[in-house]
């Protein structure tokens, strides 16, 4: 494990951004945090999280995937994929760690999704332990350890210091470039790490039960009454979708002047009303059967394909963020609590 | 704040309604969801009305006064205009409602709160002007003023304007109320400065039109940013159409129909302060057409939907500031 001071965080900053591309949670003109390109003079966010996860950096919310151009019977195809350089990703939460092993799951399956591919490879995941979690927290009930992320580098900070530690060889040898880390012994590490999980059993989501859902519930949940009531208030916007960093639907859509297209993928949300609307007609016609695919797919259909993998990390932003506070904790309890 | 769930049970147990529109309470104390009861029972239990009742129940009265039978609902005093509003637009099956005025003294914003220092939130009392929120990490003191939803911050009326009965007593219009004051800041920005500024906040937009889902005023049935056989539909989240075009078109169309609930920043998860571009709408047919407010009353016409030979002429917009307009 090696450390450094706080008050020579800058200098660490201005060392990664020389070698790579480098990204931190800072506060934009809001107040509210986001993975932000660093400049010198650019700070820490003090929030416990960003208001868009981490997936942004390898599931951008739109990307050019290729053009055509159009010359009387010609047809020229266009390469337009954004080029990706190495970055590194710095102050991921344990939570958005963990949304990357499901995304994964999705994206670097067969057919592997290459734009996704690239990003990945490309990026260097330095993660941040948690000390102060939210009420809205709920990571544990997936067996996340918010004082021990994952990533290629985990990262620990009290009042005096920061902490690191490489965990993958990418961590390895970005670790070797960076003299201005010291050794030293995980004492302060293993204190607060301690601290951190005497708060995580006192969460008032600690004991949140999800022994109702996951591979193989389909039958008993997907006519539920309740799904009536979840979703009566439900706006059909896509907060909840798009601050999650487990949400992982697109649509593929094109810019065309009649000479060239560009065909590009953006987020789409299931909680759209025209969600995998295909020239057959619309799937979901109702706003009940939209919001039950959300949670079904989080919770049931994610871990039927998924040896039994849930498709949520807890970290809380859908809680934080959806304008009439529906969101997936509700979603647990009040199906959980109507199967017992 | 207990006589609105009194008469929420009071309601349903005589039969003089169906349904009553409410809120629901949530995981925390803060978290109320807008919800449907149909039983006193259920009302007793997970009713509530507290100043975690921001959300303006109306807009769902377009449903739920289809449903069939008499549905209830509970009105804050900016709730009611956008109740008249929508029923001056045909929008609500008046005859299926049963309005309950509520007067209300600010709602909050959790959010605010934990902006405040109040992370980690547990419960929160009221001790006058002051709110004592518990954390997991301890209490904190935040002055109440400062977790007042924005709306609620410069409110401009504590009147309720349609109801069937009042709980409490009627409010007055609150002509001192400031709201304009962010406008005119931007006014006095040189054009590029507000450039800038709409250029700066819009583009945190993430097009999850939450704005546009909840406000009263969004009450087409088909949004034309939806229709794909119009080919006007847009789904990306692109600089050159959310920072220029769509928070703009869309005050445009509810210009003159807006009554300035603010719900459209109260839900923006990038704190976008989109009523500024309604606020300015609103500021301007004042100062071109005359003091009017959408939702006041049943009678007056919206200004931008009636044609009157006294109307200003579109010149004036150019002798207000010329290409600085």
């Amino acid at each position: 494990m090696k450390k450094l001071p706080r008050n020579q965080l800058d200098s660490l900053f201005a060392a990664l951004s020389g070698l790579q591309k480098l990204y931190i949670p800072s506060d934009d003109a809001s107040g509210q945090a986001k993975f932000t390109v660093y400049e010198p003079g650019m700070t820490l966010t003090k929030n416990l999280n960003t208001v868009r996860s981490a997936k942004d950096l390898f599931f951008p919310q739109v990307e050019n995937l290729m053009g055509f151009k159009v010359t009387g019977k010609q047809l020229e195809l266009i390469e337009t994929r954004d080029v990706t350089e190495p970055f590194v990703l710095f102050g991921v939460r344990a939570c958005d760690c963990r949304s990357f092993e499901i995304l994964d799951k999705v994206f670097l399956a067969e057919p592997v999704d290459t734009y996704y591919q690239t990003r990945r490879e490309n990026g260097l995941i330095v993660s941040m332990a948690c000390t102060r979690p939210e009420e809205t927290c709920f990571c544990a009930a997936f067996d996340i350890d918010p004082a021990a992320p994952a990533g290629d580098v985990s990262c620990w900070m009290d009042e005096e210091n920061l902490y690191w530690q490489a965990n993958t060889e990418k961590g390895e040898t970005l670790t070797a470039g960076l003299s201005m880390l010291a050794d030293c012994d995980a004492e302060a590490v293993e204190s607060q790490q301690a601290a951190t999980r005497e708060i995580m059993q006192k969460l008032p989501l600690a004991s949140l039960d999800l022994s109702a859902f996951g591979a193989g519930k389909t039958k008993e949940l997907f006519s539920r009454p309740e799904w009536n009531q979840l979703s009566e208030a439900c706006l059909g916007c896509g907060t909840c979708t798009f601050v999650c960093p487990t949400c992982q639907c697109y649509d593929i859509q094109e810019f065309n002047n009649g000479k060239t297209v560009r065909r590009f993928r953006c987020w789409d949300s299931c909680m759209y009303s025209d969600f995998t609307r295909m020239s057959a007609g619309q799937p979901r016609p109702t706003q009940l059967e939209r919001f039950r695919q959300r949670f079904m797919h989080k919770l049931v259909y994610f871990p039927d394909n998924n040896k039994g993998c849930f498709s949520c990390v807890g970290c809380g932003r859908c809680l934080a963020k959806c304008p009439i506070h529906m969101n997936i904790v509700k979603v647990i309890k009040t199906l959980g609590e109507g199967t017992k | 704040m207990q006589r609105v769930k009194e008469k929420a049970i009071e309601l349903l147990t005589s039969g003089a309604v169906d349904r009553v529109l409410g809120w629901r309470a949530g995981e925390f104390f803060y978290d109320l969801t807008p919800a449907v009861f149909t039983s006193a029972e259920e009302v007793e239990k997970d009713f509530v009305y507290s100043v975690f009742s921001g959300a303006n129940l109306s807009k769902y009265l377009i449903a739920e006064s289809r449903k069939g039978g008499k549905v209830a609902v509970f009105l804050k005093p900016c709730d009611s205009y956008s109740f008249v509003q929508l029923l001056k637009e045909h929008r609500i099956w008046r005859e299926n409602v049963y309005a309950v005025g509520v007067q209300c003294g600010g709602m909050c914003d959790a959010e605010k709160l934990k902006e405040a220092g109040a992370s980690g939130l547990t419960s929160v009392r009221e001790d006058g002007e002051t709110l004592i929120a518990e954390t997991i990490y301890g209490e904190v003191c935040v002055e109440k003023d400062k977790a007042l939803l924005g709306k609620c911050q410069v409110c401009k009326s504590k009147k309720i304007v349609c109801f069937d009965e009042l709980i409490g007593e009627q409010g007055e219009e609150i002509p001192d109320n400031h709201r304009f004051d962010e406008v005119a800041k931007l006014e006095a920005m040189t054009a590029e400065e507000r450039f800038a500024f709409w250029r700066g906040e819009l583009s945190r937009c993430i097009r999850c039109n939450a704005c546009r889902n909840v406000c009263p005023a969004c009450s087409c049935e088909k949004c034309v940013f939806d229709n794909h056989d119009l080919g006007t539909d847009n789904k990306a989240a692109a600089d050159s159409f959310e920072e220029n075009m769509f928070h703009i078109i869309r005050a445009f169309h509810v210009a003159s129909r807006c009554t300035d609930c603010g719900e459209c920043s109260r839900v923006c998860p990038q704190h976008i302060p989109l009523h500024l571009l309604n606020r300015k709408f609103i500021k301007d047919i004042n100062e071109l057409y005359g003091e009017y407010q959408a939702g006041a009353d049943f009678e007056t016409k919206p200004p931008l939907m009636d044609f009157t030979k006294g109307d200003c002429e579109p010149s004036v917009v150019y002798e207000r500031g010329g290409a600085n307009a």
